[in-house]
C-alpha cells in the first residue's frame, strides 16, 4: 500500500484524531500510555491491533469501557506475535475471496518488555521467521509491571525489582538485558529500530517506514514507568531523553540488515565530548538508588564500563568505530 | 425422504478423512502443529495447499499454543478456521483453548486422541481429551474414519451456529481410527460446501447504537478480549454455558439434515443407543471402542442376553437427559474410561455418566472398567467380559469391585 507523505509535524499530529483514547487507567507520568497514544498517531489507514497481556492491555479495556478506537484483540500474555499471525493469514486469504472490503489492513502487535523478550519470544521468532506482514511494538519498561515489578529479561543490570531485590548480598538484578533488537536483527528481518518517546518525530517516523516495509517489522520502544522505576511521574520524558544521551539505549535502525544511528545518536557518535555519563540516567531513579550508596561504586563502574563497550560494538556495525 | 447425493467410496485412514473433510468445507485458515498421530492431517492439507487444491492461508507454526492464537485471532477477524492436534499439542494448548471458547471463536479442531507423557507414549488413549473437558469446548468422539469424515464437516457448521458461537473438538482415536484404512464415502465438493455454507456472523450493538458483525473490523471497531473483572466476568461464563445448552439442540438438527445429505446418522447426534430398548445390562463408551462392543452385543443378542450399548458421542455438553433416558430402565451398567482420573474414584466418563443418573427414577447398579490406556490392546473376548460381569452383577444384585482394570498386570 502507498502511503500518501506525512511530515509528523505538531499541526498533523494534533490534528489527528486520537486512536488511543483518554480514560485508560495508567499511572500519572505513565511512559507506555503516551508511547501507545504516539505511535497511534503514525498509523497510515485501516489498523487492527493485538495486544499481549500487560499494563496497557489492562488499563485500555477494562470492560465495558475501551481505550481504543481501533480493532483491537488480546487473547494472552505470550500470543501477540501469533495473534497477529493469525489475524494477517486471515486478511489475506478473505481478501482474496472478497470477504474483505479494505484494499489494505495493517497489522500491529503491541506487548510489553515480558511479552517480547521472555515468555512471547518463541511466537515472536516464529511469525518474523513465516514472514508475516506486520509491525511488533515493544514498550519497554524494564520489568513486569503489570504483576509488580518483576525483573525480566530486559531489566537492567543492577535494577532492584521485587525479585531482583536490592539485598545485603545480592545487589539488585546480576544479569544484562537481553539485546532483543539486535536478536530480531539476527532474524534477517526487513526493518528493525529503536525509538524513545522523547524523540517523538523519529519515534513516529519510524513507525511508519515499520508499517511500510513489507513484511514483519521490531520496533523496540524506550518507556519509563515512574511505579516500577520509583521514579518522579513528571521525568518519564525526560529519562526517555537521557537515556539515548548517555547511550544505555542509543537509537538506530537496521533496513534489510543494514545498521544505521538515528539522529540523535548519531551527533554523539559524532561528537563523543556530548556523550553523558550513565550515572546523569541512572540518578534519580528509586530502582538504582543502591548503586548511589559507597557499596554500589563498583556496579556503576561497571555499568558504565558495559555500556561503553555495547556503544563502541554499535558504532562497529554501523561503519562509525571510534 | 429427500434424493441422495452421489457418493463416492475411498480407502482412507481417519486422519486422511478429516483433511480431505476440511478441505471440502472452504477453511480460510488453517494454524497448525505436527503431532502423531494427527500428523497425517497436517502434512495432507499441506499437500492441497501445495497443489492449490484449496483456498486457504496454511500457517505453519512453531508451536501448538501458536497454533491456537492463530487460530483464535483469524476466527475473530472473520475466517473459518480449522485445526488438528494430540496429546502434548492439545495439553501445551490448554490455556488458549480457554481464550478461544471465551472470545467466543468458532475454531474446529480434529483431535487424534492419545495418551500424555510421562511415560511417554504415542499411541491412542483419551487422557488428552479428558483433560481439556471443561475447557468451553464442544467435544465430539467419533466411532470410525465415517464418522470422522461427516463429524469435521457438521462441526463448521456446529460452531459457526449464532446460537452456539462455540469451538468443537472432533475426537478420533490415535492409530485404531487415525492409521487405520477404512472405506469412507465422501460427498462431492459442491454438496458439503453447500451443507457448511459460508460463515455467518452475529450481529452485535455498539455502544453507538450500531448492529454490527461481531469481528475485527476497521470499519466498526471492536475491542476484543478485554479484561473483565469481579463486576462482568461472571456473565461471560454464564453465556458460555447458555451456548452449551444451546448446542445441544443444534447438535441433533445438524445430524437430522446431514442425514438428509448423506443418509448417515449418529444415533441423534448426541448420543448412539444401540439394542438399548429392552436391555438389561448395558456399556457406556465413547470412540472406537464402540464398533467392537456392538458386534459383542449382536453375539450376546443371538444367545438371548438382554444387552445393549450406549455410546457417548457428544460428550461436552453432556447430553445428560438422552443419558438417563437411555439407561433408565437397564438394571446393570459398566462404564468404559480410556483415561484416568488421578485420585478421583473412577474415570471422568464414569463420574459423568453416574451424575446423569442420579435424578433417575431408579439407579442401576454401575461399574467403571478403565482400559486401553497408551493404546494397550483391549480384545473382544475381554470386552465380552464386561457383559459377563454385568449378568452376574444382575444375579447377585452386588457390584463387588466397582473399578476394574482391563488387560493390565496387577
Ligand atoms: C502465561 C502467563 N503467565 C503469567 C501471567 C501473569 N502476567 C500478566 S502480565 C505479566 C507481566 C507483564 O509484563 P510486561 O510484558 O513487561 O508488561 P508490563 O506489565 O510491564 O507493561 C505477567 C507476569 C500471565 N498473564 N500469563
Ligand atoms: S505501572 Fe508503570 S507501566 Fe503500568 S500503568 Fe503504571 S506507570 Fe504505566
Ligand atoms: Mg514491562
Amino acid at each position: 500500500m502507498t502511503t500518501e507523505e506525512w511530515k509528523f509535524t505538531t499541526k498533523d499530529i494534533a490534528e489527528k484524531p486520537d486512536l488511543f483514547l483518554s480514560g485508560h487507567r495508567a499511572c500519572a507520568g505513565c511512559g507506555p500510555a503516551t508511547v501507545l497514544r504516539m505511535i497511534m498517531k503514525a498509523t497510515r489507514g485501516p489498523t487492527i491491533v493485538t495486544e499481549a497481556t500487560g499494563c496497557m492491555e489492562v488499563v485500555s479495556s477494562i470492560y465495558p469501557y475501551t481505550s481504543w478506537a481501533v480493532p483491537w484483540l488480546h487473547t494472552a500474555f505470550e500470543t501477540a506475535a501469533a495473534n497477529a499471525s493469525g489475524i494477517e493469514s486471515a486478511l489475506k486469504i478473505m481478501k482474496k475471496k472478497g470477504k474483505v472490503k479494505q484494499e489494505h489492513v495493517d497489522v500491529i502487535a503491541i506487548a510489553g518488555d515480558g511479552g517480547t523478550y521472555d515468555i512471547g519470544i518463541q511466537a515472536l521468532s516464529g511469525a518474523v521467521e513465516r514472514g508475516h506482514d506486520f509491525l511488533f511494538v515493544l514498550y519497554d519498561n524494564e520489568a513486569y509491571m503489570n504483576t509488580g515489578i518483576q525483573r525480566s529479561g530486559g531489566t537492567p543490570h543492577g535494577a532492584a525489582t521485587t525479585t531482583s531485590p536490592a539485598g545485603t548480598v545480592i545487589p539488585g538484578k546480576l544479569e544484562y538485558k537481553k539485546p532483543i533488537a539486535e536478536i530480531m536483527v539476527a532474524h534477517e528481518m526487513p526493518y528493525v529500530a529503536t525509538a524513545s518517546p522523547y524523540y517523538w518525530r523519529d519515534m513516529l517516523t519510524k513507525v511508519r517506514r515499520g508499517l511500510e516495509v513489507e513484511g514483519p517489522a521490531f520496533l523496540h520502544v524506550f518507556a519509563p514507568c515512574p511505579r516500577g522505576w520509583r521514579s518522579d511521574p513528571a521525568k518519564s520524558i525526560e529519562y526517555s531523553k537521557l537515556v539515548v544521551e548517555t547511550c544505555v539505549f542509543p537509537l538506530w535502525e537496521s533496513i534489510n540488515g543494514q545498521c544505521q544511528l538515528s539522529t540523535p545518536s548519531k551527533l554523539i557518535a559524532l561528537a563523543p565530548q556530548k556523550k553523558k555519563p550513565v550515572t546523569d540516567y541512572l540518578k534519580g531513579q528509586g530502582r538504582f538508588s543502591h548503586m548511589f550508596k559507597p557499596q554500589g561504586k563498583k556496579l556503576l563502574e561497571e555499568v558504565q564500563r558495559v555500556t561503553d563497550e555495547r556503544w563502541q560494538r554499535l558504532l562497529a556495525k554501523c561503519g562509525m568505530a571510534q | 425422504m429427500a434424493i441422495l447425493v452421489k457418493q463416492e467410496k475411498n480407502a482412507m485412514s481417519g486422519d486422511e478423512a478429516v483433511a480431505y473433510a476440511a478441505k471440502q468445507s472452504d477453511v480460510d485458515v488453517v494454524a497448525a502443529y505436527p503431532i502423531t498421530p494427527q500428523t497425517i492431517i497436517v502434512e495432507k492439507f499441506s499437500e492441497y495447499v501445495a497443489n492449490g487444491e484449496v483456498e486457504t492461508e496454511f500457517v505453519c507454526v512453531e508451536s501448538e499454543h501458536s497454533a491456537m492464537a492463530a487460530c483464535l485471532s483469524a476466527s475473530v477477524t472473520g475466517a473459518r478456521t480449522f485445526t488438528a492436534t494430540a496429546s502434548a499439542g492439545l495439553a501445551l494448548m490448554h490455556e488458549m483453548l480457554f481464550v478461544t471458547s471465551g472470545c467466543r471463536a468458532p475454531v474446529v479442531m480434529a483431535v487424534a486422541n492419545r495418551a500424555l507423557s510421562a511415560p511417554l507414549n504415542i499411541h491412542g488413549d483419551h487422557s488428552d481429551g479428558m483433560a481439556q473437558r471443561d475447557s468451553g469446548w464442544i467435544q465430539l468422539y467419533a466411532e470410525n474414519a465415517q464418522e470422522a469424515y461427516d463429524s469435521i464437516i457438521q462441526a463448521f457448521r456446529i460452531a459457526e451456529d449464532v446460537n452456539v458461537l462455540l469451538p468443537v473438538m472432533v475426537g478420533l482415536d490415535g492409530f485404531t481410527l487415525s492409521h487405520t484404512l477404512e472405506n469412507v464415502e465422501t460427498l462431492p465438493d459442491d454438496a458439503v460446501k453447500k451443507f457448511v455454507g459460508t460463515r455467518r456472523l452475529p450481529n452485535v450493538l455498539t455502544h453507538e447504537g450500531k448492529t454490527v458483525p461481531f469481528k475485527l473490523d476497521p470499519d466498526n471497531p471492536m475491542t476484543m478480549g478485554p479484561i473483565a473483572l469481579q463486576n462482568y466476568y461472571f456473565e461471560f461464563k454464564r453465556q458460555q454455558e447458555e451456548a452449551m445448552k444451546n448446542a445441544l439442540t443444534v447438535i441433533q438438527q445438524v445430524n437430522d439434515e446431514f442425514a438428509e445429505v448423506s443418509g448417515r446418522k449418529y444415533g441423534n447426534g448426541l448420543v448412539d443407543a444401540y439394542c438399548l430398548e429392552d436391555a438389561e445390562i448395558a456399556a457406556v463408551c465413547l470412540g472406537s471402542t464402540a464398533g467392537t462392543m456392538k458386534t459383542i452385543v449382536d453375539n450376546l443378542r443371538q444367545e438371548g442376553v438382554r444387552a445393549g450399548l450406549l455410546r457417548l458421542r457428544t460428550f461436552r455438553p453432556l447430553p445428560v437427559e438422552e443419558i438417563r433416558s437411555a439407561l433408565e430402565n437397564v438394571k446393570a451398567i459398566a462404564v468404559m474410561d480410556k483415561s484416568m482420573s488421578f485420585g478421583g474414584n473412577g474415570g471422568a466418563v464414569f463420574h459423568e455418566v453416574r451424575h446423569a443418573l442420579y435424578d433417575a427414577n431408579v439407579q442401576p447398579l454401575g461399574v467403571n472398567y478403565i482400559y486401553g490406556l497408551g493404546g494397550r490392546d483391549t480384545s473382544p473376548r475381554e470386552l465380552r467380559g464386561i457383559y459377563e460381569d454385568l449378568q452376574r452383577i444382575l444375579q447377585t444384585k452386588r457390584v463387588e469391585k466397582p473399578i476394574q482394570y482391563l488387560e493390565l498386570r496387577e
